[in-house]
């Protein structure tokens, strides 16, 4: 199996908050012969508050990022996280779109800026090799789960050009392609609450509820996210959520990434599982029926 | 290319700006609800999405400086799910960036947002120190900010022991080359208000 080679963006959360996000997707890049390229001293792409509180930073910086891609020879660049992605796509899209904001970002990086490399997310990543995961299953993921998308993998369209927008599917694919069972559900791209998870967690609360509830109501056994945000205010604020729940819900978030190295038989210190708020464990399967004789 | 708004070239009305810098189109909108009806945090806002637009379309200061002076504008998550339903593609988003940005400016930012706005700027001065955000050192400068000394001590230490909170910056990044990112971002936003 040849290497795939992809530029590699792993953002501030992936080396703090997230760090099993990091962890699983490495032993999964590794088991999928996916070379994970990580782009050289990259910077933070300023997330929310940098788009809430400066536009020119807010393009500048992941600007900047991209050209370190570019320098070191990256095509493609993979952001796991669901909100870097989306400040990388956006700011190459207002290159592409706006002259003006692009004469302003090339005198604040002091370079002109031409074509840039492609902006991936984890689940295109991993669907360019989905042909490469089913032969490796050594273990069923057998779990019914809510593939949760959140805002910022698929809006705005223009921006992302990712799957369908109020219903993507990408991410059930790849859960399907491992054993597992998807639900149909109301809040696949409805928000979290993201960067209020410190300054307005009672919104955190109330948001996570309304997803939380709706995902146990059809019978998930899980919430599986490629955002560090959607993870962290569902399993982390999971104490704020059951607060405004009538039934609390202990059914653990798992990154797209864990449930794939789960099948994929990789040990789960290395998938990064223990660090979890909500504990990843799923109730026992009833036993098969004797076969009637 | 804004010859239908009202204000003079001397003071453009924020419609005018919004225009010109963020290259949105708040004529466009038509009033029909629709991203209000969607928005994740229209209950917590004090005037609606779809009303924002309404104040600034009449082009009155009294009216702009209602939109400025909003708790909504914070309130606005950055979810994108207006902008993507919007039937005539007004990037309200971008508008909620741009009156942010304005009412800091301004310095009229509505207070029951303090700690929203607390947040940010611990955010981005944490960037702006170290390159790549340094998350327990943005809490710690928020907590100082704010006066939420006591906020969120419980999870702290299940996160540090779940490997989830790191006591370090994390090097890596040119902190030199992003200071000058900084700096020349103000020294470019100075220059074009010239």
């Amino acid at each position: 199996m040849t290497d795939v080679r992809v530029g590699y963006y792993p953002g501030c959360s992936l080396q703090g908050s997230s760090r099993d996000f990091a962890e699983s997707l490495h032993a999964v890049a590794k088991a999928l012969s996916i070379d994970l390229v990580e782009i050289p001293e990259w910077n933070c792409c300023g997330a929310s508050s940098g788009h809430m509180l400066d536009h020119l930073l807010s393009v500048a910086l992941p600007v900047n990022v991209l050209l370190k891609a570019k320098k070191a020879g990256l095509p493609q660049v993979m952001a796991p996280c669901a909100a870097c992605y989306n400040r990388l796509a956006t700011a190459s899209h207002e290159i592409a779109t706006s002259p003006a904001t692009k004469a302003q970002v090339e005198s604040v990086l002091q370079t002109s800026i031409d074509k840039l490399p492609r902006v991936l997310n984890v689940i295109e990543l991993l669907a360019q090799v989905s042909e490469r995961i089913a032969p490796k299953v050594t273990k069923k993921f057998e779990q019914t789960v809510a593939c949760y998308y959140g805002c910022l993998l698929v809006r705005p369209a223009k921006v992302t050009g990712f799957d369908r927008t109020e219903d993507p599917v990408e991410m059930d694919k790849l859960v399907a392609a491992v054993g597992g069972k998807t639900i149909d559900w109301n809040f696949k791209t409805e928000c979290c609450g993201a960067s209020f998870s410190i300054s307005r967690s009672s919104v955190v609360g109330r948001l996570g509820a309304r997803i939380m509830q709706d995902a146990v109501k059809r019978q998930a056994e899980a919430i599986v996210v490629a955002c560090p945000m959607c993870h962290s205010n569902l399993d982390l604020r999971r104490g704020e959520i059951n607060q405004q729940l009538e039934h609390k819900t202990d059914i653990p978030v798992l990154f797209i990434t864990q449930v794939i190295g789960l099948a994929l038989g990789l040990p789960k210190k290395k998938l990064g599982l223990g660090r979890h708020f909500v504990p990843v464990k799923f109730p026992p399967r009833p036993l098969a029926p004797p076969a009637v004789q | 290319m804004s010859s239908h708004h009202e204000s003079s070239s001397a003071h453009p009305s924020l419609a005018a700006r919004l225009e010109k810098e963020g290259e949105v189109s708040v004529a466009d909108c038509y009033q029909c609800g629709k991203c209000t009806a969607g928005c994740p945090a229209a209950e917590e806002m004090d005037v609606a999405p779809s009303q924002v637009l309404r104040l600034l379309q009449t082009e009155t200061p009294k009216h702009e400086d209602r939109a400025l002076k909003s708790l909504s504008i914070w309130m606005c998550i950055g979810c994108e799910t207006c902008v993507t339903r919007c039937p005539q593609e007004v990037d309200l988003p971008r508008a909620m960036d741009f009156l942010r940005q304005e009412a800091l400016a301004r310095n009229v930012a509505n207070q029951d947002a303090d700690d929203v706005v607390a947040f940010h700027k611990a955010f981005l001065n944490s960037v702006e120190r170290a390159g790549r955000l340094f998350e327990l050192g943005m809490v710690g400068e928020y907590k100082l900010r704010t006066g939420h000394f006591f906020k969120d001590m419980g999870i702290a230490p299940t996160m540090f022991f779940k490997g989830k909170l790191g006591l370090f910056p994390h090097g890596g990044a040119n902190k030199r080359e992003v200071a000058d990112i900084f700096a020349r971002a103000r020294a470019v936003k100075k220059e074009s208000k010239v």
